[in-house]
């Protein structure tokens, strides 16, 4: 590691000038090269949000039943019984966009450390996952290595995946994003925090040995933007062992169980650094590190390389000097290496040591202090920029000479076969199922699925209670791309939405905020106005958000991704036994539509299939009435009101009816009154709707509940048959029921071939259909 | 009756099973790897999971380990034994059962719901099981096709060797030799399946249909012992 004349070492780090200047001032003298190597870690981005710090601070995080919010590993919510839910969001997009498969493998396995490292057990995972054109042979090559990655990685620890969603938008052709979403479950008596508190206490750590991979990953693969040189950072990697994953998850269970640890922490991004000056700093302590007890697995490592080494599958216990025995027998039991690697100390300083160390961390004679840096420089006191945000200026082209200017709003869809465009919309890559994907992940593992699929929440039991937890995670970057305030704010409803359809109170929210290059004032704007949206849908949802990762730099040659902001959710359902499903379950049954959508098409699966106007505009948002919906389907049902319910999102009205009828294998005749316009009414993607159906002699009090809470509830249908038909009538009918409305055309088709279309549309999509010879019926249950 | 559910490490399973078979009526125990006592128990469950990290081969090193030696020999005495996925792979590793398990023949980990024909109703396994009954149950599994030479599959049929196969219109999910999803050894005491009855012994999880299996060993379990 060293500078050139032309290249000073600072900047090959990574390190501007102006922060150069900014370390020394904490230090009161020049950085010797080791310093300078830990703080380009800690200072990068990834580990510092040095410039998303300040809008992240406008988010809302109290509430009564938060135990632990942003700033610890993951967010903690109390579920009564004294049990609490962990839950945190992640990226690993740039791993993922070089090496696929150890990209997301260890994306998941940094998630899942985030949540056992507060106590809780790993029970589901859940994954956002965004490509390009699923027909290229590139995206192609990603999307089988990340599902491979999350799959074998999850699949092998033994946790379930249970939900989260694939999404294909041009944006992402050389930067996919891999978020991955993990929840555990604690005893609230065993929360554990990241800090070193207890001058004298050990630091021991265990796990994987140390060695030389994904040196740099956090400073220099995930905070900068992908040039020509990509394929080079392969190195920066990190590669992932589940099995000792799994060890680790036991043993850290166990030393917390038995109460053997002061404070625990994982070794993630910029490894052994970030976790001694994290904990110690929470702890307002110091560490002192005996870097030559720190277990390696090659020979001739440098210091700085041990230091920022990101090897997986290690944690940082901190332990009273009387455990330490208790603590080192419980590794040894399950394999694991583990080394007593330095000693908490009173006076804030990471005091780096070559040669020995005494009980009081004070370097024994003769021995060489390498580095000596304040805990707070390297962590809370790092430098915040104050970056430049300003809005782009949009440029319509002008329409061609002689053609006629598209008008929003008035598409040409009246004489459109919407039967074929359902089809069409059901097979396409974004709508169609996503048993390709699931097919690949073990869902059950751990005997607490009750319901597991990509489209709708995932639901978890708790065993020993009547609780289920209920999760999912979305996004909404098509949306996002045209507003980046109404894709995030759009994303926290449709989330809320999901978990609330099944009966489940959301309790709070992670995200994950993937944007391009704060260096750049129209993502920096891009980035605020995505906080903005989150903070208020959930301020006015009532959400607090309790944690989450911020991933920038998401450039490449081809231009920055669509501003995504990725929203996770969890749920509390006080009884599983009110859990409400999407399909349809009986003939008969009156199907009802909760909420009224505006028009604009601008961001729907439809308008890309269309190819209408990206500046067409995208509906609006009204988050008072997604507030009273969310309340209205937690006491409808609470009432045992609703047979089945399901969000009306991608594809809109005509494909959510047409997923409730297949996975219920029960058809339905529904009519719709014309609203804006035939496309618009049945493939618009307007936010705060539900289709549901009710038990025709409980329609009466439905309706009644409805209104009290002034959500619009519309009758648009009877189930029954094997045939999904949706007619549309004028609006002069919009106030008639069903039956009564005048027919423009009716879409009319069998379930088999709705069915057909979507089950195979994602592997045609991807050109896995021919290998596509197994067929296990991973969606029915 | 004492049910022992064998820990090795990089089983993932073990609780489940753990709790299943409590479920059943046992009393359950878990069993250490390195432990060579089985601690009385009746029957022993080798659980799912990726033992040692089936890093070389699935179950080859798991065969070695102490509590493997003293599963053999409650196996030969007569002892009711059940692997369930990778327990089968590791059971078919040790020679308790006969076969070796290949990757699917999908080349790909397969997670889904699969349905069962019961091939016999006389067995310890399966005694229980309604006439005509099929069992729905989960698997999930990379290397779950089940492969013998067709000589050997022919003796296999013969003697009763084979307990279940997959059926129904989920079909066969890995490529598995004449659909076989589940076998036992010559015996009969000792029987190895990829399909997970644990995963489905509640009805809140889709179904309890494993729990008929369960239940049968259980009381399988419970009158050898009082016989012994």
């Amino acid at each position: 590691m060293s500078g050139t004349a032309a290249t000073p070492l600072h900047r090959a780090l990574g390190v501007t000038d102006e922060e150069l200047a900014a370390i020394v001032e904490r230090l009161g003298r020049d950085p010797n090269d080791l310093e300078l190597a830990m703080f380009s870690v800690m200072w990068s981005e990834h580990c510092s949000y040095k410039s998303s710090k300040p809008l992240l601070r406008t988010l809302p995080t109290g509430g009564d039943d938060v135990v632990a919010g942003p700033g610890e590993n993951a967010g903690v919510m109390s579920i009564g019984d004294g049990l609490a839910v962990a839950f945190k969001l992640e990226s690993h997009n740039h791993p993922s966009a070089v090496e696929p498969y150890q990209g997301a493998a260890t994306g998941v396995g940094g998630i899942l450390r985030d949540i056992f490292t507060m106590g809780a057990r790993p029970i589901a995972i859940l994954d956002g996952l965004k490509f390009g054109d699923p027909a290229s042979p590139r995206t192609r090559h990603l999307v089988r290595g990340v599902v491979r990655g999350v799959g074998g990685y999850g699949n092998c620890v033994g946790v379930p995946t249970v939900g989260g969603e694939l999404v294909f938008h041009p944006s992402y052709a050389e930067n996919p994003l891999v978020n991955v979403m993990a929840v555990g479950l604690l005893e609230e008596r065993l929360l554990t925090l990241a800090a070193a508190p207890g001058p004298g206490n050990l630091c021991i750590l265990f796990g994987s040995t140390t060695g030389r991979d994904g040196i740099g990953g956090a400073s220099i693969l995930a905070s900068a933007t992908f040039g020509a040189e990509g394929q080079q950072k392969r190195p920066t990697v990190q590669v992932g062992d589940p099995f000792a994953e799994k060890l680790l998850i036991e043993a850290s269970l166990e030393l917390i169980e038995q109460g053997l640890v002061e404070g625990l922490q994982d070794l993630g991004a910029a490894g052994i650094t970030c976790a001694v000056s994290e904990t110690a700093d929470r702890a307002k302590t110091g560490i002192a590190v005996d870097l030559d007890a720190i277990p390696r697995r090659e020979e001739g490592m440098e210091p700085f390389e041990v230091m920022i080494s990101e090897s997986q599958e290690r944690m940082l216990a901190v332990v009273l000097p009387e455990k330490a025995e208790a603590v080192l027998a419980v590794c040894r039991r399950w394999g694991l290496p583990a080394a007593t690697i330095g000693r908490v100390t009173a006076d804030g300083l990471i005091t780096i040591v070559s040669g020995g160390i005494a009980d009081d961390g004070s370097p024994l004679p003769g021995a060489r202090v390498l580095a000596r840096i304040p805990a707070a420089a390297l962590t809370s006191d790092a430098i915040v920029h104050a970056r430049v945000a300003s809005a782009p200026t949009r440029r319509r082209p002008a329409p061609a000479p002689g053609l006629p200017v598209r008008q929003a709003g008035s598409l040409p869809e009246r004489g459109m076969d919407s039967g074929a465009v359902l089809l069409a919309l059901l097979a396409d890559a974004n709508l169609a199922s996503r048993a390709w994907v699931t097919r690949q992940y073990d869902a059950t593992v751990g005997t607490d699925t009750v319901e597991a699929s990509e489209r709708a929440a995932g639901v978890i039991r708790v065993k020993g209670t009547r609780k289920g937890l209920v999760m999912a995670t979305d996004a909404n970057a098509r949306v996002g791309r045209i507003d980046p305030w109404l894709g995030a704010a759009m994303a926290v409803a449709e989330c809320a939405r999901n978990i609330a359809v099944t009966g489940a109170r959301p309790l709070g929210v992670t995200n994950c905020l993937n944007y391009g290059s704060p260096e750049r004032p129209e993502a920096f704007w891009e980035l605020g106005e995505g906080v903005r949206g989150i903070a208020d849908a959930c301020r006015a949802l009532g959400l607090p958000v309790t944690g989450g990762n911020v991933s920038l730099y998401n450039e490449s040659l081809a231009g920055a991704i669509a501003p995504t902001a990725q929203i996770g959710i969890v749920g509390l359902l006080d009884e599983l036994d009110l859990l409400v499903r999407p399909a349809f379950r009986a003939a008969g049954d009156a199907v009802v539509l909760l909420g009224s959508g505006g028009a604009g098409l601008g961001g729907s699966i439809y308008a890309e299939l269309a190819g209408i106007d990206p500046d067409d505009p995208p509906p609006a948002l009204d988050l008072a009435a997604e507030a009273a919906l969310l309340r209205l389907l937690r006491e409808a049902a609470s009432a045992r009101l609703l047979r089945s319910a399901q969000d009306v999102s991608g594809g809109g009205l005509a494909v959510a009816l047409a997923e409730c009828a297949f996975w219920g294998g029960i058809g339905a005749d529904c009519a719709v009154p014309l609203h804006a316009s035939p496309a618009d009414d049945l493939f618009g993607e307007a936010p705060g709707r539900v289709v549901a159906s009710v038990d025709p002699a409980r329609l009466a009090e439905l309706r009644a509940l409805a209104e009290r809470h002034g959500v619009p509830l519309r009758r648009i249908g009877t189930t029954g048959g094997d045939r999904l038909r949706i007619a549309l009538g004028d609006p002069a009918s919009a106030t008639a029921e069903e039956g009564a409305v005048a027919e423009h055309g009716a879409l009319d088709r069998t379930l088999a071939e709705l069915r057909e279309a979507w089950e195979r549309g994602l592997p045609r999509a991807l050109g896995e259909d021919a290998g596509d010879v197994v067929s296990v019926a991973s969606e029915e249950r | 009756m004492r049910a022992g559910v064998v820990i090795f490490p990089g089983s993932n399973c073990d609780r489940d099973a753990l709790h299943a078979v409590a479920l059943a009526g046992a009393d359950a125990i878990p069993l250490w790897h390195e432990d060579p006592d089985l601690h009385g128990a009746d029957l022993v469950i080798l659980p799912g999971g990726f033992s040692y990290g089936d890093y070389l081969r699935a179950g080859a090193l798991a065969r070695f380990s102490p509590v493997m030696r003293a599963v053999a020999e409650h196996a030969a005495a007569g002892g009711l034994v059940l692997g369930i996925c990778n327990g089968f792979q590791v059971l078919a590793e040790a020679g308790l059962v006969p076969g070796v398990l290949l990757r699917n023949a999908s080349l790909r980990f397969e997670h889904g719901w699969v349905r069962l024909a019961v091939e016999r109703r006389d067995t310890p396994f399966t005694a229980l099981v309604p006439d005509g009954r099929t069992l729905r149950m989960p698997i999930a599994h990379g290397e779950g096709c089940y492969h013998l030479p067709d000589a050997e599959l022919d003796a296999l049929e013969a003697r009763g060797g084979v307990l279940f196969r997959y059926a129904g219109p989920e079909g066969n999910p890995n490529g598995s030799a004449r659909d076989i999803a589940g076998v036992l050894d010559a015996r009969g005491r000792v029987c190895g399946l990829m399909p997970h009855p644990e995963r489905a012994a509640e009805s809140i999880l889709g179904s309890d249909d494993g729990m008929l299996l369960l239940r049968s060993l259980v009381t399988s379990a419970a009158a050898s012992g009082v016989a012994r």
